[in-house]
Protein backbone atom coordinates (compact mmCIF):
# COMPACT_ATOMS: atom_id res chain seq x y z
CA UNK A 1 0.00 0.00 0.00
CA UNK A 2 1.25 3.34 -1.16
CA UNK A 3 1.54 5.57 2.19
CA UNK A 4 0.60 9.51 1.78
CA UNK A 5 3.26 11.66 0.86
CA UNK A 6 3.16 13.73 4.13
CA UNK A 7 4.66 10.44 5.89
CA UNK A 8 7.19 11.04 8.60
CA UNK A 9 8.61 8.12 10.58
CA UNK A 10 7.96 8.62 14.27
CA UNK A 11 11.50 8.23 14.64
CA UNK A 12 12.21 11.28 12.70
CA UNK A 13 9.30 13.39 14.18
CA UNK A 14 10.43 12.92 17.72
CA UNK A 15 13.81 14.55 16.22
CA UNK A 16 12.06 17.33 14.85
CA UNK A 17 10.40 17.81 18.27
CA UNK A 18 13.55 17.35 20.12
CA UNK A 19 15.39 19.60 18.34
CA UNK A 20 12.63 22.18 18.18
CA UNK A 21 12.47 21.86 22.11
CA UNK A 22 16.18 22.41 22.75
CA UNK A 23 16.52 25.17 20.58
CA UNK A 24 14.05 26.95 22.59
CA UNK A 25 15.81 26.44 25.72
CA UNK A 26 19.51 27.53 24.48
CA UNK A 27 18.37 30.53 23.52
CA UNK A 28 17.32 31.57 27.49
CA UNK A 29 19.94 31.73 30.14
CA UNK A 30 21.75 29.61 32.34
CA UNK A 31 20.21 29.18 36.23
CA UNK A 32 22.53 27.06 38.57
CA UNK A 33 21.54 24.77 41.92
CA UNK A 34 24.38 24.04 44.19
CA UNK A 35 24.53 22.54 47.14
CA UNK A 36 26.16 24.88 50.15
CA UNK A 37 26.64 23.85 53.38
CA UNK A 38 23.13 25.15 54.96
CA UNK A 39 21.01 24.06 52.12
CA UNK A 40 21.08 24.42 48.19
CA UNK A 41 21.47 27.64 46.23
CA UNK A 42 19.97 28.79 42.98
CA UNK A 43 21.18 31.90 41.00
CA UNK A 44 19.94 32.40 37.59
CA UNK A 45 21.09 35.07 35.16
CA UNK A 46 17.64 37.05 34.97
CA UNK A 47 17.22 41.05 34.05
CA UNK A 48 13.91 40.86 35.16
CA UNK A 49 13.21 41.87 38.64
CA UNK A 50 9.56 40.66 38.89
CA UNK A 51 9.30 38.03 36.39
CA UNK A 52 10.98 35.18 38.70
CA UNK A 53 12.56 32.40 37.08
CA UNK A 54 12.94 30.87 40.52
CA UNK A 55 10.46 29.96 43.11
CA UNK A 56 9.43 28.51 46.15
CA UNK A 57 6.63 25.43 45.97
CA UNK A 58 7.05 24.22 49.52
CA UNK A 59 8.67 24.07 52.84
CA UNK A 60 11.84 22.99 51.74
CA UNK A 61 11.33 22.52 47.92
CA UNK A 62 12.10 25.51 45.23
CA UNK A 63 11.58 25.31 41.68
CA UNK A 64 13.69 26.49 38.47
CA UNK A 65 12.83 27.35 34.86
CA UNK A 66 14.27 28.00 31.76
CA UNK A 67 13.18 28.10 28.28
CA UNK A 68 9.41 29.60 27.62
CA UNK A 69 7.97 32.04 30.31
CA UNK A 70 4.55 31.36 29.80
CA UNK A 71 4.82 27.58 30.03
CA UNK A 72 7.24 26.53 32.84
CA UNK A 73 5.03 29.35 34.60
CA UNK A 74 2.08 26.77 34.55
CA UNK A 75 4.66 23.59 35.91
CA UNK A 76 5.42 25.89 38.62
CA UNK A 77 2.01 26.97 39.68
CA UNK A 78 0.93 23.36 39.23
CA UNK A 79 3.68 22.30 41.13
CA UNK A 80 2.49 23.97 44.25
CA UNK A 81 -1.10 23.11 43.83
CA UNK A 82 -0.35 19.71 43.95
CA UNK A 83 2.14 20.55 47.09
CA UNK A 84 -0.85 22.66 49.04
CA UNK A 85 -2.95 20.09 48.64
CA UNK A 86 -1.19 17.17 49.10
CA UNK A 87 -0.02 19.21 52.45
CA UNK A 88 -3.23 20.20 53.26
CA UNK A 89 -4.80 16.65 52.64
CA UNK A 90 -2.29 14.15 55.21
CA UNK A 91 0.86 16.55 56.71
CA UNK A 92 3.39 19.13 55.67
CA UNK A 93 6.10 16.32 55.93
CA UNK A 94 4.27 14.42 53.83
CA UNK A 95 5.39 16.99 50.55
CA UNK A 96 8.15 15.15 48.84
CA UNK A 97 10.38 16.52 46.31
CA UNK A 98 10.59 12.97 44.98
CA UNK A 99 6.99 13.13 44.37
CA UNK A 100 6.60 16.30 42.93
CA UNK A 101 9.54 15.61 40.07
CA UNK A 102 7.96 12.36 39.31
CA UNK A 103 4.73 14.18 38.15
CA UNK A 104 6.61 16.92 36.46
CA UNK A 105 8.68 14.19 34.52
CA UNK A 106 5.09 12.57 33.61
CA UNK A 107 3.12 15.53 32.34
CA UNK A 108 6.30 16.64 30.59
CA UNK A 109 7.00 13.64 29.00
CA UNK A 110 3.26 13.16 28.22
CA UNK A 111 3.21 16.33 26.41
CA UNK A 112 6.18 15.21 24.73
CA UNK A 113 4.91 12.59 23.08
CA UNK A 114 1.25 13.39 22.65
CA UNK A 115 1.19 17.07 21.75
CA UNK A 116 1.94 18.47 18.35
CA UNK A 117 4.46 21.28 20.38
CA UNK A 118 6.71 20.04 22.80
CA UNK A 119 7.50 22.17 25.84
CA UNK A 120 10.19 24.79 25.63
CA UNK A 121 11.28 23.95 29.03
CA UNK A 122 13.88 22.30 31.16
CA UNK A 123 12.83 22.56 35.10
CA UNK A 124 14.93 21.99 38.49
CA UNK A 125 13.13 20.37 41.49
CA UNK A 126 15.30 20.93 44.30
CA UNK A 127 14.69 20.18 48.18
CA UNK A 128 17.09 20.80 51.19
CA UNK A 129 17.57 18.24 53.38
CA UNK A 130 15.71 17.71 56.63
CA UNK A 131 16.10 14.94 59.12
CA UNK A 132 19.51 13.25 57.99
CA UNK A 133 18.00 13.22 54.18
CA UNK A 134 20.89 14.28 51.52
CA UNK A 135 19.81 17.05 49.22
CA UNK A 136 18.07 16.18 46.34
CA UNK A 137 18.26 18.11 43.36
CA UNK A 138 16.12 16.74 40.44
CA UNK A 139 16.37 18.25 36.49
CA UNK A 140 13.81 17.35 34.00
CA UNK A 141 13.91 17.78 30.56
CA UNK A 142 11.37 18.70 27.71
CA UNK A 143 10.78 15.14 26.76
CA UNK A 144 10.14 14.03 30.88
CA UNK A 145 13.52 12.98 31.21
CA UNK A 146 14.35 12.73 34.83
CA UNK A 147 17.98 13.35 36.28
CA UNK A 148 18.76 13.04 39.97
CA UNK A 149 22.21 15.58 40.20
CA UNK A 150 24.36 15.64 42.72
CA UNK A 151 26.30 19.05 43.90
CA UNK A 152 25.09 21.13 41.18
CA UNK A 153 22.69 21.25 38.34
CA UNK A 154 22.42 24.03 35.30
CA UNK A 155 19.59 24.26 32.73
CA UNK A 156 19.06 26.83 30.03
CA UNK A 157 21.25 28.62 27.38
CA UNK A 158 24.60 27.27 27.42
CA UNK A 159 23.96 24.73 30.48
CA UNK A 160 26.84 22.71 29.10
CA UNK A 161 29.53 24.69 28.99
CA UNK A 162 28.51 25.99 32.28
CA UNK A 163 28.73 22.92 33.67
CA UNK A 164 32.40 22.32 32.46
CA UNK A 165 33.20 24.86 34.33
CA UNK A 166 31.59 24.03 37.40
CA UNK A 167 32.94 20.55 37.28
CA UNK A 168 36.63 21.89 37.23
CA UNK A 169 36.27 24.72 39.70
CA UNK A 170 34.01 22.70 41.84
CA UNK A 171 35.07 21.78 45.91
CA UNK A 172 35.62 18.83 47.34
CA UNK A 173 33.16 19.35 50.28
CA UNK A 174 30.07 21.30 50.21
CA UNK A 175 31.25 25.53 50.17
CA UNK A 176 29.67 28.11 51.89
CA UNK A 177 26.90 30.54 50.72
CA UNK A 178 29.64 33.31 49.83
CA UNK A 179 32.18 30.64 47.96
CA UNK A 180 29.23 28.98 46.33
CA UNK A 181 27.56 32.25 44.72
CA UNK A 182 31.03 33.42 43.54
CA UNK A 183 31.43 30.45 41.98
CA UNK A 184 27.86 30.47 40.29
CA UNK A 185 28.57 33.78 38.98
CA UNK A 186 32.22 33.01 37.57
CA UNK A 187 30.65 30.35 35.55
CA UNK A 188 27.91 32.06 34.48
CA UNK A 189 30.15 35.55 33.67
CA UNK A 190 32.49 32.90 31.61
CA UNK A 191 30.12 31.67 29.67
CA UNK A 192 27.80 35.04 28.55
CA UNK A 193 31.11 36.56 28.15
CA UNK A 194 30.18 39.56 30.08
CA UNK A 195 30.17 40.77 33.50
CA UNK A 196 27.03 39.92 35.47
CA UNK A 197 25.37 43.29 37.38
CA UNK A 198 23.63 42.36 41.14
CA UNK A 199 20.84 43.79 39.30
CA UNK A 200 20.48 41.30 36.74
CA UNK A 201 21.20 38.33 38.95
CA UNK A 202 18.45 36.42 40.64
CA UNK A 203 19.90 34.40 44.11
CA UNK A 204 17.78 32.37 46.50
CA UNK A 205 18.25 29.85 48.70
CA UNK A 206 16.66 26.50 50.66
CA UNK A 207 18.48 27.59 53.97
CA UNK A 208 17.84 25.17 56.19
CA UNK A 209 18.75 26.71 59.48
CA UNK A 210 15.54 28.71 58.85
CA UNK A 211 12.60 27.40 60.45
CA UNK A 212 9.23 26.09 58.47
CA UNK A 213 9.55 27.84 55.00
CA UNK A 214 13.21 27.75 54.18
CA UNK A 215 12.79 29.42 51.10
CA UNK A 216 14.49 33.11 50.98
CA UNK A 217 15.43 34.93 48.36
CA UNK A 218 18.53 37.01 48.62
CA UNK A 219 18.63 41.19 47.71
CA UNK A 220 20.37 42.83 45.50
CA UNK A 221 22.57 44.78 48.37
CA UNK A 222 23.63 41.16 49.98
CA UNK A 223 24.45 40.02 46.25
CA UNK A 224 26.41 42.94 45.99
CA UNK A 225 27.82 42.40 49.47
CA UNK A 226 28.93 39.29 48.83
CA UNK A 227 30.71 39.69 45.33
CA UNK A 228 32.42 42.45 46.37
CA UNK A 229 36.13 41.65 46.49
CA UNK B 1 -1.99 21.87 28.67
CA UNK B 2 -3.33 18.91 30.23
CA UNK B 3 -1.35 17.51 32.89
CA UNK B 4 -2.30 13.64 34.36
CA UNK B 5 -2.08 14.30 37.92
CA UNK B 6 -2.92 17.90 38.13
CA UNK B 7 -6.23 19.69 37.11
CA UNK B 8 -6.60 22.30 35.13
CA UNK B 9 -7.39 25.64 37.36
CA UNK B 10 -6.33 29.44 36.68
CA UNK B 11 -6.91 30.90 39.73
CA UNK B 12 -4.80 31.89 42.99
CA UNK B 13 -7.41 30.70 45.23
CA UNK B 14 -6.75 27.42 47.16
CA UNK B 15 -10.20 27.69 48.85
CA UNK B 16 -11.68 27.89 45.25
CA UNK B 17 -9.44 25.09 43.66
CA UNK B 18 -10.17 22.84 46.48
CA UNK B 19 -13.92 23.84 46.16
CA UNK B 20 -13.94 23.40 42.41
CA UNK B 21 -11.86 20.37 42.49
CA UNK B 22 -11.96 18.66 45.63
CA UNK B 23 -15.17 19.27 46.74
CA UNK B 24 -15.52 16.35 49.98
CA UNK B 25 -12.36 17.99 51.71
CA UNK B 26 -13.60 21.97 51.58
CA UNK B 27 -16.00 23.86 54.18
CA UNK B 28 -19.46 23.93 53.85
CA UNK B 29 -21.55 20.47 53.01
CA UNK B 30 -19.79 20.71 49.46
CA UNK B 31 -20.48 16.61 48.47
CA UNK B 32 -21.67 15.90 51.42
CA UNK B 33 -25.17 14.35 51.18
CA UNK B 34 -27.93 16.75 52.25
CA UNK B 35 -29.39 16.06 55.77
CA UNK B 36 -32.49 13.70 55.67
CA UNK B 37 -35.64 14.59 57.62
CA UNK B 38 -35.12 12.35 60.45
CA UNK B 39 -31.41 13.45 60.59
CA UNK B 40 -33.13 17.23 60.33
CA UNK B 41 -35.76 16.79 63.59
CA UNK B 42 -32.86 14.90 65.58
CA UNK B 43 -31.71 18.21 66.38
CA UNK B 44 -27.85 19.93 66.41
CA UNK B 45 -25.35 16.76 66.64
CA UNK B 46 -23.11 16.61 69.75
CA UNK B 47 -19.90 17.85 68.69
CA UNK B 48 -17.10 19.66 71.11
CA UNK B 49 -18.28 23.50 71.38
CA UNK B 50 -14.58 25.73 71.76
CA UNK B 51 -15.81 29.06 73.67
CA UNK B 52 -14.64 32.64 74.52
CA UNK B 53 -11.62 34.01 72.26
CA UNK B 54 -11.24 38.04 72.27
CA UNK B 55 -8.47 40.49 71.00
CA UNK B 56 -7.42 43.82 72.43
CA UNK B 57 -5.70 46.30 70.58
CA UNK B 58 -2.13 48.36 72.34
CA UNK B 59 0.23 50.32 71.48
CA UNK B 60 2.33 48.20 69.77
CA UNK B 61 0.06 45.83 67.92
CA UNK B 62 -2.88 43.50 69.08
CA UNK B 63 -2.92 41.05 71.38
CA UNK B 64 -5.46 38.04 70.70
CA UNK B 65 -6.00 35.20 73.72
CA UNK B 66 -8.28 32.39 74.28
CA UNK B 67 -9.62 29.89 76.85
CA UNK B 68 -8.67 26.51 76.35
CA UNK B 69 -12.03 24.76 77.17
CA UNK B 70 -13.87 22.67 75.01
CA UNK B 71 -17.47 21.24 75.98
CA UNK B 72 -19.57 18.91 74.41
CA UNK B 73 -23.39 18.92 76.67
CA UNK B 74 -22.12 19.20 79.96
CA UNK B 75 -19.14 17.21 79.56
CA UNK B 76 -15.88 18.59 79.44
CA UNK B 77 -14.52 17.08 75.40
CA UNK B 78 -11.09 18.95 76.15
CA UNK B 79 -9.15 20.35 78.25
CA UNK B 80 -6.15 21.04 76.43
CA UNK B 81 -7.89 22.59 72.53
CA UNK B 82 -6.02 25.32 71.10
CA UNK B 83 -8.07 28.42 69.49
CA UNK B 84 -5.42 31.07 68.60
CA UNK B 85 -3.80 29.83 65.48
CA UNK B 86 -1.11 31.50 64.09
CA UNK B 87 -1.95 32.25 60.74
CA UNK B 88 0.71 33.85 58.43
CA UNK B 89 3.56 36.06 59.90
CA UNK B 90 1.15 39.02 60.40
CA UNK B 91 -1.63 38.01 61.34
CA UNK B 92 -3.46 35.21 63.70
CA UNK B 93 -7.13 34.16 64.13
CA UNK B 94 -9.01 32.80 67.55
CA UNK B 95 -12.59 30.65 66.81
CA UNK B 96 -15.26 30.01 68.58
CA UNK B 97 -18.15 27.25 67.63
CA UNK B 98 -18.23 23.60 66.35
CA UNK B 99 -14.40 22.74 67.29
CA UNK B 100 -13.99 19.96 64.01
CA UNK B 101 -14.74 22.46 61.22
CA UNK B 102 -13.79 25.42 63.33
CA UNK B 103 -9.85 24.01 63.30
CA UNK B 104 -10.62 22.99 59.99
CA UNK B 105 -11.07 26.62 58.41
CA UNK B 106 -8.24 27.78 60.23
CA UNK B 107 -5.95 25.23 58.70
CA UNK B 108 -7.31 25.83 55.59
CA UNK B 109 -7.32 29.72 55.60
CA UNK B 110 -3.57 28.88 56.40
CA UNK B 111 -2.81 27.14 53.29
CA UNK B 112 -5.08 29.82 51.27
CA UNK B 113 -2.84 32.31 52.24
CA UNK B 114 0.55 30.95 52.15
CA UNK B 115 -0.82 29.69 48.73
CA UNK B 116 -1.65 32.94 47.43
CA UNK B 117 1.73 34.11 48.28
CA UNK B 118 3.56 31.48 46.36
CA UNK B 119 1.58 31.49 43.44
CA UNK B 120 1.20 35.50 43.19
CA UNK B 121 4.76 36.15 44.53
CA UNK B 122 3.59 38.32 47.37
CA UNK B 123 1.61 38.18 50.12
CA UNK B 124 -2.48 39.43 49.63
CA UNK B 125 -3.07 42.89 51.82
CA UNK B 126 -4.47 42.87 55.38
CA UNK B 127 -7.93 44.09 53.92
CA UNK B 128 -7.63 41.22 51.54
CA UNK B 129 -7.41 38.61 53.79
CA UNK B 130 -10.03 39.67 56.39
CA UNK B 131 -12.29 39.34 53.29
CA UNK B 132 -11.23 36.42 51.76
CA UNK B 133 -12.06 34.79 55.83
CA UNK B 134 -15.37 36.19 55.37
CA UNK B 135 -15.90 34.44 52.30
CA UNK B 136 -14.97 30.75 53.64
CA UNK B 137 -17.34 31.62 56.58
CA UNK B 138 -19.93 32.23 53.87
CA UNK B 139 -19.43 29.18 52.54
CA UNK B 140 -19.91 27.32 55.85
CA UNK B 141 -24.00 29.09 56.27
CA UNK B 142 -25.39 25.59 55.06
CA UNK B 143 -23.62 23.69 57.79
CA UNK B 144 -24.52 26.67 60.34
CA UNK B 145 -28.46 25.27 59.91
CA UNK B 146 -27.66 21.82 61.23
CA UNK B 147 -25.68 23.49 64.28
CA UNK B 148 -22.03 23.53 63.25
CA UNK B 149 -21.35 27.15 63.45
CA UNK B 150 -18.19 28.52 63.19
CA UNK B 151 -17.20 31.99 64.18
CA UNK B 152 -13.84 33.62 63.73
CA UNK B 153 -12.17 36.67 65.15
CA UNK B 154 -8.96 38.00 62.84
CA UNK B 155 -6.76 40.07 64.33
CA UNK B 156 -3.82 41.47 61.28
CA UNK B 157 -0.87 43.48 61.51
CA UNK B 158 -1.39 45.76 58.76
CA UNK B 159 2.56 46.81 57.04
CA UNK B 160 1.12 49.57 55.13
CA UNK B 161 -0.58 51.21 57.68
CA UNK B 162 1.57 50.42 60.70
CA UNK B 163 -0.91 49.11 62.72
CA UNK B 164 -2.67 46.02 64.61
CA UNK B 165 -6.24 45.61 63.11
CA UNK B 166 -9.16 43.36 64.41
CA UNK B 167 -11.93 41.81 61.94
CA UNK B 168 -15.12 40.59 63.55
CA UNK B 169 -17.85 38.35 61.51
CA UNK B 170 -21.29 37.31 61.08
CA UNK B 171 -22.34 33.70 60.39
CA UNK B 172 -23.81 34.83 56.75
CA UNK B 173 -20.07 36.20 56.39
CA UNK B 174 -20.26 39.82 57.29
CA UNK B 175 -17.23 41.28 57.87
CA UNK B 176 -16.90 43.69 60.14
CA UNK B 177 -13.82 46.19 61.55
CA UNK B 178 -13.73 46.76 65.64
CA UNK B 179 -11.58 50.02 66.62
CA UNK B 180 -10.25 48.92 70.28
CA UNK B 181 -11.16 45.30 71.38
CA UNK B 182 -13.98 42.33 70.71
CA UNK B 183 -14.31 39.04 72.38
CA UNK B 184 -16.69 36.29 70.42
CA UNK B 185 -18.34 33.08 72.05
CA UNK B 186 -20.38 31.93 74.77
CA UNK B 187 -18.16 33.96 77.42
CA UNK B 188 -17.39 36.65 74.97
CA UNK B 189 -20.44 38.84 76.28
CA UNK B 190 -18.65 38.92 79.62
CA UNK B 191 -15.52 39.00 78.43
CA UNK B 192 -16.43 42.22 76.42
CA UNK B 193 -17.85 43.95 79.93
CA UNK B 194 -14.66 43.59 81.70
CA UNK B 195 -12.80 44.89 78.38
CA UNK B 196 -15.16 47.93 78.08
CA UNK B 197 -14.80 48.99 81.64
CA UNK B 198 -10.69 48.96 82.01
CA UNK B 199 -9.70 49.55 77.47
CA UNK B 200 -7.89 52.45 77.55
CA UNK B 201 -5.95 53.41 74.25
CA UNK B 202 -2.18 53.06 73.51
CA UNK B 203 -2.18 50.21 76.67
CA UNK B 204 1.19 48.66 77.11
CA UNK B 205 2.52 45.07 76.28
CA UNK B 206 1.90 43.96 79.94
CA UNK B 207 -1.16 46.21 80.23
CA UNK B 208 -2.56 44.85 77.19
CA UNK B 209 -1.91 41.00 78.42
CA UNK B 210 -2.92 41.86 81.87
CA UNK B 211 -6.60 42.83 80.15
CA UNK B 212 -6.87 40.12 78.03
CA UNK B 213 -6.47 37.35 81.26
CA UNK B 214 -8.49 39.52 83.47
CA UNK B 215 -11.40 39.50 80.76
CA UNK B 216 -10.84 35.30 80.11
CA UNK B 217 -10.86 35.00 83.85
CA UNK B 218 -14.51 36.99 84.17
CA UNK B 219 -16.04 35.22 81.77
CA UNK B 220 -14.83 31.85 82.76
CA UNK B 221 -16.18 32.92 86.15
CA UNK B 222 -20.06 33.73 84.87
CA UNK B 223 -19.75 31.07 81.78
CA UNK B 224 -19.71 27.34 82.02
CA UNK B 225 -18.64 26.64 78.39
CA UNK B 226 -15.37 29.03 79.37
CA UNK B 227 -12.00 27.45 81.11
CA UNK B 228 -10.11 29.38 83.71
CA UNK B 229 -6.68 28.64 84.32
CA UNK B 230 -6.25 25.36 85.75
CA UNK B 231 -3.59 25.64 88.16
CA UNK B 232 -3.01 21.78 89.07
CA UNK B 233 -2.80 20.49 85.72
CA UNK B 234 -0.92 23.58 84.80
CA UNK B 235 -2.93 24.55 81.71
CA UNK B 236 -3.31 28.23 81.47
CA UNK B 237 -4.76 30.38 78.22
CA UNK B 238 -3.16 30.89 74.66
CA UNK B 239 -1.89 34.31 73.96
CA UNK B 240 -0.05 35.85 70.78
CA UNK B 241 1.10 39.45 70.56
CA UNK B 242 0.80 40.79 66.66
CA UNK B 243 3.08 43.06 65.93
CA UNK B 244 5.32 44.74 63.00
CA UNK B 245 7.70 41.90 64.60
CA UNK B 246 5.43 39.03 63.66
CA UNK B 247 3.73 37.09 66.05
CA UNK B 248 4.86 36.12 69.11
CA UNK B 249 3.32 33.39 71.84
CA UNK B 250 3.12 34.64 75.28
CA UNK B 251 4.88 31.96 77.39
CA UNK B 252 3.33 29.95 80.04
CA UNK B 253 5.74 31.18 82.83
CA UNK B 254 4.40 34.98 81.90
CA UNK B 255 0.70 33.62 81.94
CA UNK B 256 0.95 31.67 85.23
CA UNK B 257 3.09 35.28 86.63
CA UNK B 258 -0.27 37.51 85.95
CA UNK B 259 -2.42 34.85 87.27
CA UNK B 260 -0.93 34.38 90.42
CA UNK B 261 -1.01 38.45 90.57
CA UNK B 262 -4.59 38.53 89.95
CA UNK B 263 -5.92 35.71 92.31
CA UNK B 264 -3.51 36.95 95.32
CA UNK B 265 -5.22 40.13 94.87
CA UNK B 266 -8.76 38.42 94.62
CA UNK B 267 -7.95 35.99 97.23
CA UNK B 268 -7.35 38.95 100.17
CA UNK B 269 -10.76 40.42 99.18
CA UNK B 270 -12.39 37.14 100.50
CA UNK B 271 -10.78 38.04 104.13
Amino acid sequence: MAMPSYYVSPEQMMQDKAEYAKKGIAKGRSIIAMEYIDGILLTADNPSASLHKVSEIYDNIAFAGAGKYSEFENLRKAGIRHADLKGFMYSREDVTGRSLANGYSQSLGTVFSQEMKPLEVEILVVQASTNGHPNEIYRISFDGSIIDEKNFAVIGGRAEAVQTILKDKSPGQAPSLDAALKLCVTALEQTANQKLQPEGLEVAVLDRTRTGRKFRRISVSDIRRILSP
Amino acid sequence: MKLPYLPNHDDSSFFDFLTKQYPGLTLGSHGMAPASEPMRSAGPIAVPYATTVLAIKYQDGVVIAGDRRATEGFQIADRRIEKVFKIDDWSAMAIAGAAGPCIEMAKLFQTELEHYEKLEGMALSCEGKANKLGQMVKANLPMVFQGLVVMPLYVGYDVTRAEGRIFKYDITGGRYEESDYHAIGSGGKDARNTMREHFRKNLSEADALKLALLSLYNAADDDVGTGGPDLIRGIYPTAKFVTAQGITDVVDDKLKAVYDEMMTARRSRET
